[in-house]
């Protein structure tokens, strides 16, 4: 018996991961009576949401009270390149306001307007001013007010506790294996629903945002149980992270800087954003530097190109750079300096100002920041169903970054927490009554879990000699160098080809010590997810024959309505991952109509 | 720049002991201690323990002693050693040990728990809440918290006697304290926790850990004199006592 070899526990609900999306899951399915796990692989409240910085989209129309959740609905859709699932879209505009309030009566303190209310800020794509926020350390707002609410919820939390495979019993969840970090001995837990809250896989790329957590888990065990997978080769390359010096490449720069003030520049001082309004977004956007600066003092005027969806910004640099106006550290200009004042900045961006200042030498009151690109945020991942979060394998849910739909091609800045916030109350919610519903006992194969136990332990007995960091630096070159922003299908395929290479590679890796916090070994089982979230967004990148939000093709420079109207699915099955295409869902009338006002 | 190289002496070893270990390693332009023990990691000790998360300053994860001072690693640059100064890391003492750089933290979460919720006010008349900024930028700096712990490693209270772990919080606890005894909203009463089972007057004010805050909470200023004050206003303040005023925002 399974449970008689292993630390075995049982549950209604475990939930992976400690992010947002999981605290929020974890408080709901607990509150409904569920008995509740929360598992994460780093300490509590260390998850990726404590570095969010700018704010919750939420349209509660408190700086401009034209705003309601139609406006948002149409933003998030126009920025996805209405490729997002229009009912995620929907559901999440409508109650992301209700969310962020929730947290005020659990303890968050948002700044406030003149009028004692939660202040809002502009950010890139939403048409007024709609982000939520606590000057540039957001996420961390939200992550200690659900943590410390959750404490006291009766939820279970295993910390420092990583999961890396879902049981199924007759094509259903019955429960999730994986290791605890400090002993390295194997855990057990039998439990009717699993929440996928585990975020993405930008750690697959080599300049990132992304922390050592983002190795694609999520996707991987997913993928690995049977359940479809979806927009895989839409990847957001946040515009501005810092390029300087070498060893903070990637880290983020908020586009609350844009937001509050700061605008692009070229190293001729152009503001070069006027060149790359595209087609879609010119009706409202500013052509003129005068005009832009007249949006900052009343959004009724058409916004400033710095703030067009990040796709946009991204590409943009990336094009200045390669024109050689780039700066000789590869990135362009953002200037807050010589258009705020100092004060103003310090309260507005406390902690890009620290960043800046401890770690790259620059006061960012005073001189430009150089930023370019960084790999940033997963649009794909598991595939859902809108209302409910459940994905195709009965008893798992997913939501936040790991889920797929709502952000279609590209997601606007602020609307990941409020997605966090909003899906992840309604998987616990539905992932509990699911729980409900289950009656009988729950039944573990022992044969599935001694064969994941022997495959945990390989790396020790391997006969090969592969350093599991080398793997892991030889995979972040290849997707940084030929799956990165601009992609072409003869680099796509060599990125396939050396991808298969590292999985042979994988497979003769040698960890040394033993299995007490061994962070070699913790890396060399994380290198079958991030090589399978690698694979993925590669195969579908290939498959996608056009440039839209966040997957730009060299070869399709243009978006092709074939591909309009159609999510690039991947399965994985015996014989490796099948795609298919298969058409978006149909969006009532009444909210097409809605995409067609204020343009 | 070219690479340079260092002499590094990490702790490695667990809860049966331990040692210094030396390791020479390259350097490249603008590395912080994190990247050079990720280096180290990568290159000669596959299995060197560490916690690290966003590698910003955000969140607190990565908190050890360089040099013997407490530090984040990720926030402390190589280029403010001396060239050919030899750099020491080991874990944060006041902790137990797990293995290498990596600690028991637990006894801070075990303390969170104690706290009791955050209790709002019931709303204003028209179903809002209202706040004003004046009135919580003192909380907001409270809430700057990444939660790294140096605070709790170098408080002396604990840092040299185990035995006060059972009565006493350490500063982390009293900036969480002290951000819900003056949020505008919060309605609960938490005077006998501060007093009593926290310990709040274990504190004797030295402020180091004010001086370790990577944040730079004035944790002893801020936070834990005035609920010091607090609670002498609660408990000893005769004309209070006398009149049965003392509410929990009389100190306001």
């Amino acid at each position: 018996m399974a449970e008689a070899k292993y630390e075995t526990h049982e549950y209604d609900v475990v939930i992976i991961g400690a992010g947002g999306a999981g605290l929020r899951a974890a408080v709901e399915a607990s509150a409904l009576g569920a008995k509740t796990a929360l598992v994460c692989k780093s300490l509590l409240g260390k998850a990726h949401t404590v570095m969010a910085e700018g704010g919750i989209a939420a349209a509660m129309g408190n700086v401009y009270p034209e705003d309601n959740w139609k406006v948002h609905f149409r933003d998030t859709m126009r920025g996805g390149k209405l490729l997002n699932n229009w009912r995620m879209a929907q559901l999440h505009a409508q109650e992301a306001p209700d969310r962020v309030l929730e947290l005020e009566e659990w303890g968050a303190l948002f700044d406030r307007t003149k009028d004692g209310l939660i202040l809002q800020r502009d950010f890139g794509g939403h048409r007024y001013a709609r982000l939520a926020h606590v000057g540039d350390r957001t996420g961390l707002e939200m992550i200690r007010t659900l943590q410390q609410h959750a404490v006291h919820k009766g939820i279970d939390v295993y910390m420092e506790c990583n999961l890396q495979r879902l049981l199924t019993d007759g094509g259903r969840i019955s429960g999730a294996f994986g290791y605890w970090r400090e002993s390295g001995k194997f855990i057990l837990f039998k439990c009717k629903a699993v929440v996928l809250a585990t975020g993405g896989g930008g750690k697959a790329w080599k300049v990132t945002s992304n922390s050592w957590e983002y190795s694609g888990d999520g996707v991987t065990m997913a993928a690995d149980a049977g359940a479809d997978l979806m927009d895989m080769e839409f990847m957001q390359f946040h515009p501005t992270g810092m390029v300087w010096p070498p060893s903070v490449r990637g880290i983020l720069v908020t586009e609350g800087v844009r937001g509050d003030g700061g605008t692009l520049k070229n190293t001729k001082g152009e503001r070069f954003m006027f060149n790359y309004i595209p087609e879609f977004f010119r009706a409202e956007t500013a052509e003129t530097e005068k005009e832009a600066d007249a949006w900052y003092e009343d959004k009724r005027n058409r916004r400033t190109p710095d703030l067009l969806p990040r796709d946009e910004v991204a590409r943009a640099i990336n094009s200045e750079v390669k024109a050689g106006r780039g700066t000789p550290h590869g990135g362009v200009f953002l200037d807050i300096a010589s258009r705020r004042p100092a004060d103003y900045i310090q309260r507005r961006l406390p902690s890009m100002y620290h960043q800046f200042k401890e770690l790259a030498d620059v006061d960012i009151t005073k001189e430009p920041m150089e930023v370019g690109p960084t790999c940033h945020y997963s649009m794909g991942g598991v595939r859902v169903d809108a209302d409910s979060t459940a994905t195709t394998v009965p008893g798992l849910f997913a939501a936040g970054e790991v889920a797929a739909g709502l952000h279609g091609a590209n997601r606007l800045g602020g609307n990941s927490l409020s997605d966090l916030l909003v899906f992840g109350r309604r998987a616990g919610l539905y992932a509990a009554e699911y729980a409900k519903s289950i009656k009988g006992a729950l039944s573990v194969n022992n044969d599935q879990v001694d064969s994941y136990a022997r495959d945990m332990l390989a790396p020790f007995e391997a006969k090969g000699s592969e350093n599991p960091y080398k793997i892991h630096a030889d995979l972040q070159d290849c997707m940084q160098n030929l799956v990165g922003i601009i992609r072409i299908e003869s680099e796509l395929k060599q990125a396939l080809e050396i991808l298969q290479q590292l999985k042979q590679r994988s497979k003769n890796v040698k960890v040394e010590g033993n299995r007490h916090f061994n962070t070699g070994w913790h890396l060399a089982l994380d290198l079958h997810s991030l090589l399978t979230f690698a694979e993925s967004a590669t195969l579908a990148a290939i498959e996608r024959k056009e440039s839209r939000g966040g997957h730009t093709r060299d070869d399709f420079p243009n978006t092709d309505a074939k591909f309009a109207k159609v999510n690039i699915v991947v399965r994985k099955s015996a014989d490796g991952m099948r795609l298919t295409q298969e058409p978006l869902p149909e969006m009532p009338e009444e909210l097409k109509a809605l995409l067609e006002e204020n343009k | 720049m070219a690479d340079q190289q260092v002499h590094m002496r990490v702790w490695r070893g667990d809860v049966t002991g331990g040692e210094f270990k030396d390791y020479r390693i390259d350097v490249g332009e603008g590395q912080v201690v994190l990247d050079v023990i990720h280096a180290i990691q990568a290159q000669q000790a596959n299995d060197l323990a560490v916690r690290w998360n966003c590698k910003a300053g955000k969140c607190g994860s990565c908190s050890a002693e360089i040099n013997g001072k407490p530090r984040l690693m990720c926030m402390t640059r190589m280029n403010t050693f001396q060239p050919g100064e030899t750099i020491t890391v080991s874990p944060m003492k006041t902790f137990p040990i797990i293995r290498d750089l990596v600690t028991d933290v637990s006894f801070n979460f075990r303390k969170a728990r104690e706290v009791p919720a955050f209790k709002p006010k019931p709303k204003d008349a028209d179903g809002k809440r209202r706040m004003y900024q004046e009135d919580i930028d003192r909380v907001q700096e409270f809430h700057k918290c990444i939660e790294c712990f140096l605070c709790q490693n170098v408080c002396h209270v604990i840092r040299d006697h185990e035995d006060n772990k059972q009565s006493f919080a350490g500063p982390r606890l009293f900036v969480r304290l002290a951000a819900l005894e003056m949020h505008p909203l919060d309605s609960n009463d938490r005077m006998e926790l501060i007093k009593q089972k926290a310990g709040l007057g274990f504190c004797n004010i030295t402020k180091c850990c004010t001086e370790v805050c990577p944040e730079h909470i004035h944790i002893t200023d801020n936070a834990i004199i005035p609920l010091k004050e607090r609670v002498v206003d609660r408990y000893y303040d005769p004309i209070a006592k006398l009149l049965g005023l003392y509410s929990k925002k009389t100190s306001e």
